[in-house]
């Protein structure tokens, strides 16, 4: 198992966190495609040491073509994916002008319409 | 038999091909994708007949080893689960057709064809052999959630939309992850193999994956902690969107949860599963309780049944996993309907906020009646389903001694007839309210989007009239998965 390999998962994955955990869309984006690549570097060092192209026939020892399958039909889907974020803030920058991923409207009714009835209750008491 | 397998994902995914060739041709696309999704959902019912009388059955995609290649494999489980599902995308298709000329009905275009992928990943994640290929499943059915979710492009559903969008991404990233892990540890992601190898790994790595795996489906299932983007999200789409995603996608969660967990042995990881199942019951009902829209309403009240599900496996006892079966065949068409209904509601008055309605009863009893059953029905009332499933789940709860659990059942089965009687009242009582601006809608749609919801309503009273037979199917069911010998046999064999 590459030390290399591991350290570069250990790095996409840090990096990768850290930015899906900001308000910018644009930057959560981002750190998919960071934790994306950590994953199918995952995937790959789970297929065992590098080796020969596996193709049927050979005398040489053949990398395991099963992950490497499983890899590429991950990165399809996380290109797909990604063309769909950019997509969805496109939409939310025509509608209001930035990328921010804003709070849940109702929750915030909620929570303001509590902290009147706590402040109706103290004032009557 | 192997054909059915094939037509169930085949036949909605080819509905959606040509729908969307056609999709400016009204008449011809409506009737491509009924066609493709009654297809999907006879050959779903046939299939059950199948497997109750014959046992599993087992296909190799294209004749591979199941080590390299895709199995499908249609057990009692899988074909249980697979036509409740079914019918339930058919009927909301049928109301969509009826919702579809008013204001509040999603773009037909692409509202379709995408349920028809939509579909076609349902079916093959209830089937499915292979995690790899589960995962697959997950995404078929997340992008085309996430267009039906976000395709109007109003503000509201863009900005819940990123939230959903995020949420689900990075759940499906932890299983690409997991998927690594799994095969490092055990150079497979076939389930049966995994069922024979898993168990076999040291503790920690075994538990570990077990942990991972709840973590990942917990977060489509929408657990406690990890619920907070459903509520958000699922009101701002369009009804029958929201009545698919509500009676489907969760318990697809919960579905791969039972299948994993309990084939792979996990019953270490018990009392987790049951804090995590306590807490998610009272969190949603509560939750449930504060808010003043029926639609978020019942959004938290699927959060809150997930609890239930959740129980039922976290016991990790034949009667246990009896009971999640049971819970989740009863709970997909129950909380559709009273989406649908919410839809109606939406319709009659323009608003579905508590707040702003009122004496809908008197006004539309039909409307009303249709609440009424599926209402009760959820909060566990006998004689509808909902009290078959709960008696299930909470009486292998009493079964195994677990006190905390029980309580926590019933205290969330009260607090949710309480939440059901706001909407009651808010809703269907009282005086009517004088600003009412109906939703302008045909007669023809109005008695089409109500002939749906009757037939889903009648689908849930069917459910408790076999009852009998469906706790008998689900007690094989969660036999064949607690002794995973037989599934490794059929489908090595």
């Amino acid at each position: 198992m590459s030390i290399s390999l591991l350290a570069s998962i250990g790095g996409l994955t840090t990096v990768g966190l850290y930015l899906i955990t900001a308000r910018s869309l644009s930057r959560i984006i981002l750190g998919f495609s960071l934790l994306g690549h950590a994953a199918v570097l995952s995937l790959l060092v789970a297929g065992g040491p590098p080796a020969a192209a596996p193709i049927a026939g050979g005398d040489a020892p053949i990398a395991n073509p099963l992950p490497q399958a499983l890899a590429l039909t991950a990165i399809v889907i996380s290109f797909g994916l990604t063309l769909f974020l950019l997509a969805l803030a496109a939409r939310q920058q025509a509608l209001t002008g930035d990328d921010l991923v804003e709070d849940d409207l109702e929750d915030q009714r909620i929570a303001a319409s509590s902290n009147e009835e706590d402040r109706s209750a103290a004032a009557s008491t | 038999m192997t054909a059915l397998l094939a037509i169930t994902i085949i036949a909605p995914l080819l509905a959606a091909t040509i729908g969307l060739g056609v999709r400016t041709r009204t008449a011809v696309r409506d009737a491509i994708t009924i066609a493709g999704l009654a297809a999907a959902a006879g050959s779903a019912i046939a299939l059950l007949v199948g497997v109750a009388q014959n046992g599993t059955v087992v296909v190799r995609v294209g004749g591979w080893n199941p080590e390299l290649g895709i199995v499908l494999v249609a057990d009692l489980f899988a074909a249980l689960a697979l036509p409740v599902a079914l019918t339930i995308v058919l009927v909301v298709e049928i109301f969509a057709i009826g919702q579809r000329r008013t204001a509040w009905g999603a773009n037909p275009e692409l509202a379709g064809p995408l349920l028809g992928v939509l579909t076609a990943g349902v079916s093959l994640a209830f089937l499915t052999g292979d995690l790899f290929t589960l995962f697959v499943a997950f995404e078929m059915i997340l992008v085309s959630s996430y267009v039906l979710l976000t395709h109007q492009g109003q503000r509201a559903q863009i900005r819940s939309g990123m939230t959903y969008v995020s949420m689900n991404l990075l759940a499906s990233t932890l299983f690409l992850f997991g998927l690594a892990f799994v095969y490092a540890a055990t150079g497979t992601v076939n389930i049966a193999l995994l069922a024979e190898r898993i168990p076999e790994l040291s503790s920690g790595v075994r538990l570990g994956i077990g942990a991972w795996f709840f973590v990942v489906f917990g977060t489509k299932a929408a657990v406690f902690p990890l619920f907070s983007w459903l509520p958000d999200s699922y009101p701002t789409a369009p009804t029958t969107i929201t009545a698919v995603f509500a009676g489907l996608l969760t318990k697809i969660g919960i579905y791969s949860m039972i299948r994993f967990h309990t084939l792979m042995g996990m019953d270490e990881l018990g009392p987790i599963f049951l804090i995590v199942a306590g807490v998610t019951m009272i969190v949603g009902a509560l939750g449930a309780l504060a808010q003043s829209n029926v639609k978020r309403i019942l959004s938290f009240h699927i959060v809150s049944q997930i609890g239930y599900m959740l129980m039922g496996l976290g016991l990790f006892s034949a009667a246990g996993t009896t009971g999640a079966i049971l819970f989740l065949i009863h709970h997909m068409p129950v909380k559709t309907v009273l989406f649908l209904v919410g839809g109606l509601i939406e319709n009659d008055q323009g608003t579905s906020s508590l707040e702003r309605s009122g004496g809908l009863a008197s006004r539309r009893p039909l409307i009303a009646a249709l609440f009424a059953v599926p209402a009760m029905s959820l909060a566990g009332l006998p004689p509808f389903s909902g009290f078959v499933a709960k008696f299930a789940v909470i009486s292998a709860g009493i079964e195994a001694a677990s006190t905390p659990i029980v309580v926590a059942a019933l205290l969330a089965g009260a607090l949710t007839l309480l939440s059901m009687t706001k909407i009651w009242l808010g809703v269907f009582w009282g005086p009517q309210n004088e600003d009412v601006t109906p939703v302008p809608t045909a007669v023809g749609n109005r008695r089409t989007m109500q002939f749906a919801t009757g037939l889903a309503v009648a689908g849930t009273l069917t459910i408790s009239v076999f009852a009998g037979t469906l706790f008998d199917l689900s007690q094989e069911a969660a036999e064949n998965l607690r002794t995973p010998t037989n599934y490794i046999e059929e489908v090595q064999s």
